[in-house]
């Protein structure tokens, strides 16, 4: 599926970005519950009134009510009032938003910031030591080092998916289709396990992996899936001419090019927050397209790109896992367990490198089985991202 | 989803035809006698058949002897007649049964014959009142007239309203010039999954009620009165409200747990009313004055993958805050959404590609709808996940210039609708005006939709 003009973290605009990176990745998230006490501030245009300025160790949960006319945000700094404990932003006027964070005993400062500029109206914060262990490990560098380590693995596989597409597409053009079927899911491997990433340009993506489906009336269609309905036609009639099988192959490669350009670009960076959203992503995908058929309704390979996508979240949930491990160390474990699972159960019907069964070998309940399996794991990632960055 | 403008403060009274619950004669009385709550409500106390004249009378006696529920809202009883049909700025009930159905019979004269059979019934069934002779009384050798379930149960808020589909207009009638250029055939819109088994109807009946049991027997004994003329092509089910229809109603949330509706056009709002949602003779067939058309569509909402969803992105993704409601850019629920408001990121606090922010009326040159969807689930699918969302309804004047554009702009950009929803299902109607208070009802009498055939 393309998500077009996706104003999402992965959108990584420069200035996002950069917002992202000033959110001090120092402590995590607790679970917290309902039942936890609250501290109210309220953020009017000249004060900060926190409701409580001293807190036993622990969960601290902040319910940040913008009583100004400015959108405003929410600090909790370190007692040196530069690092940033925590923070909320972008509270719009009225608007209440909370803030949870696991503290441990220090001295600290509240601040607010309404209008977004300057150093915001402080006010010491003290925190007494209630004798729980609290986990508070300062965790930015890690965590820009998973971002960029992710950031590797994905010019890695651009890069293979440049040289398979191009292969794919000779054996397209020439008109040895035997070939180009046989390469067609292996290829799209490598822009599966990255998709978030591809999708993330919002332009690139319809263009590349539209099926269909996705087209309004009267919209062009190109791509991978234009072409894999030219190799399986579902009937007589779906031949095209070798021009115009020229201009969709020279289409593609184009496409591709610009895609490895862009995340090749020196500018280009992933953070750990986008790392952690892509994996939960990774499965939605699975969850929306492949499990159904829809993704390679033509060629029926979606099993690859099924593989594709739990291999690509794994890999995103690795470059996480140790900083995850000391904050939700069961988290881990359950995710290990349920990535371990489903990778048995699609181990049954075949692999990347030796190919997979047809989605329409399936029977219906092995695809019930693979559902909920991609459930047991889609859940527990939907809390990775909190776990590890926040 | 529509956003849809949101206009100054609450007015107390519907001005509507179809809009003012009747009143409820000695609706104190029987709750003061404490009197049980299996009641007469719907005895045949109208008689066995023939004409029915007015619904003022009719709606006094059906009720008089039946209103012994606690439910204040049930008891509500609407007006049949009017100049617009009942159904569509009448305060949203919380209960619906759409369906939509094929014409099985070629013969014009059948046609007209079903619409009065079914225009008689809807007078009776909004009143509360049994069909023909009666759930439990009439010939011991033949099948009761009236189905029965909704035996004892009020009125409901019970309304019944009627569409055309494109079909109507095809060369089996003498029709296709009378189609209304508004009844269009909607395009492919990006993403579309429509399924065969939702889509489409020659003729459709909405029933809304408070009590979903009163909504479902309306729905099958209209289907019943229609056997060999049309059938049933599909039916929806709804089992709460996704929108505000009046100033008095609290809006309510929909299935991904967001308020729904908070700017929906109101029936208040007479002026915009007038512009945005009745026809007129002007607007090109003048037996559509007084009528609207009926956008269909079924939203299946891949709740799953929604749940999974962060609650910063969700808030993004619709631009509201999902507690209260009020837009991102600041304020309570009914605040305008200002979609300059800048975060620290230099980025709208409400983005625009949110849902709020396309579907916005000043996205759309002002262009409003009123809605009237519901919540529904049908169980699950093949593979155990919920087959639910929002089966949307709204009536515009004109299709093209006021669902279209906003339609293609959430399935290209808006990132809810891309990742979250499937449309299943979609159908529009041109919904004809009502019958004048004072019609006549019967085999030779008047019937919805008769300035079509006249």
């Amino acid at each position: 599926m393309p998500r077009p003009a996706l104003a999402r973290p992965l959108a990584a605009s420069g200035a996002v970005l950069a917002a992202l990176a000033a959110l001090a990745l120092s402590a995590c998230v607790p679970n917290a519950s309902a039942d936890d006490a609250t501290i109210a501030v309220d953020s009017s245009a000249d004060a900060c009134d926190v409701a409580t300025t001293e807190v036993p160790s622990g969960t601290v949960v902040f319910d940040v009510t913008n009583t100004g006319d400015d959108v405003t945000e929410f600090y909790l700094l370190a007692s040196d009032g530069l690092r940033i404990i925590s923070e909320v932003e972008n509270v719009g006027p009225g608007i209440t938003r909370q803030l949870v964070v696991q503290v441990p005993a220090g001295d600290y400062l509240t601040a607010c910031k309404p209008g977004m500029t300057g150093d915001g109206i402080q006010a010491a914060f003290t925190v007494t030591d209630s004798g729980d262990d609290v986990f508070s490990g300062d965790n930015a560098e890690r965590l820009a080092a998973a971002g960029d380590q992710y950031l590797l693995y994905v010019r890695d596989q651009i890069q293979t998916l440049e040289d398979k597409t191009a292969a794919f597409l000779a054996a397209y053009t020439t008109g040895d289709d035997d070939e180009a079927r046989a390469l067609y899911a292996d290829a799209r491997v490598h822009w599966e396990r990255i998709e978030p990433v591809a999708e993330s340009f919002g332009d690139l993506d319809p263009m590349m992996d539209a099926r269909e489906a996705d087209l309004a009336e009267g919209e062009e269609w190109t791509g991978w899936h234009r072409i894999e309905k030219n190799l399986w036609p579902p009937a007589e009639g779906y031949d095209v001419t070798a021009d115009e099988r020229q201009e969709l192959a020279d289409k593609l490669a184009a496409d591709t090019a610009e895609l490895a350009a862009r995340v090749n670009a020196e500018d280009f960076a992933i953070d750990a927050f986008q790392v952690g959203n892509g994996a939960k992503e990774l499965l939605d995908e699975v969850a929306a397209g492949k499990i159904t058929g829809e993704e390679e309704i033509w060629s029926h390979t979606d099993l690859w790109d099924f593989q594709a996508n739990v291999d690509g979240a794994a890999v995103a949930f690795g470059v996480l896992r140790d900083v995850t491990l000391e904050s939700d160390p069961d988290l881990v474990e359950e995710l290990d367990s349920r990535f371990a699972e489903l990778n048995e159960l699609l181990a049954q019907y075949g692999s990347i490198e030796d190919g997979f069964v047809l989605y329409t070998d399936l029977t219906e309940d092995q695809i019930v089985e693979l559902a909920r399996s991609v459930d047991a794991l889609g859940e527990p990632l939907s809390r990775l991202t909190a776990a590890a960055v926040l | 989803m529509t956003e849809q403008d949101h206009q100054a403060a609450p007015a107390p009274s519907v001005e509507e035809g179809g809009g003012a619950p009747a009143p409820v004669p000695g609706d104190d009385a029987a709750v003061a006698a404490d009197a049980p709550r299996t009641g007469v409500s719907r005895r045949a106390v109208l008689g066995t058949a023939g004409a029915v004249a007015g619904a003022a009378a009719l709606t006094a006696g059906g009720f008089a002897a039946g209103r012994a529920t606690a439910d204040p809202l049930q008891q509500n009883a609407y007006d049949f007649f009017g100049a617009h049909q009942s159904g569509i700025v009448t305060p949203q009930q919380d209960r619906l049964h759409f369906a939509a159905f094929d014409i099985t019979t070629d013969s014009r004269a059948r046609v007209i014959s079903l619409l009065r059979r079914w225009s008689e019934a809807a007078a009776r069934l909004m009143t509360g009142s049994e069909l023909g002779s009666g759930a439990a009384g009439g010939a011991y050798a033949a099948p009761p007239d009236d189905t029965g379930e909704a035996l004892g149960l009020p009125a409901s808020g019970l309304t019944i309203t009627f569409g055309f589909g494109p079909g109507l207009f095809d060369d089996r009638f003498g029709l296709a010039s009378k189609r209304p250029a508004q009844l269009i055939d909607l395009p492919r819109f990006s993403g579309d999954t429509l399924e065969e088994r939702f889509t489409g109807g020659d003729l459709c009946i909405q029933a809304c009620a408070d009590d979903p049991q009163v909504a479902v027997h309306a729905i099958r004994n209209l289907s019943r009165l229609a056997f060999g003329d049309a059938a049933i092509r599909w039916s929806q089910l709804g089992f709460g409200r996704t929108s505000s229809t009046t100033r008095a109603q609290q809006t309510p949330r929909n299935f991904m747990g967001f308020k729904d509706g908070t700017a929906n056009l109101r029936a208040e709002d007479t002026e915009l009313v007038d512009r945005w949602v009745w026809a007129d003779a002007a607007d090109g067939q003048a037996w559509m004055a007084g009528g609207s058309y009926l956008v269909a569509r079924r939203i299946r909402i891949l709740a799953e993958i929604w749940d999974r969803t962060s609650l910063q992105q969700q808030e993004q993704d619709v631009g509201r805050t999902k507690g209260s409601g009020a837009p991102l850019s600041g304020g309570t629920e009914f605040t305008e959404p200002d979609f300059t408001v800048e975060g620290r990121d230099g980025e709208p606090l409400i983005r625009p590609t949110s849902h709020v922010a396309l579907a916005h009326p000043s996205a759309h040159g002002g262009a409003r709808m009123m809605r009237r969807g519901y919540n529904f689930t049908d169980g699950a699918d093949d593979l155990g996940r919920l087959d639910a969302g929002l089966f949307f309804l709204a009536y515009v004047r004109d299709p093209e210039t006021q669902f279209v554009p906003v339609q293609n702009a959430l399935s290209s950009s808006d990132v809810m609708t891309i990742e979250y929803l499937r449309t299943t299902g979609s159908a529009l109607f041109a919904i004809p005006p009502g019958l004048p208070a004072g019609s006549v009802l019967g085999s030779d009498g008047a019937y919805v939709g008769q300035e079509l055939f006249a």
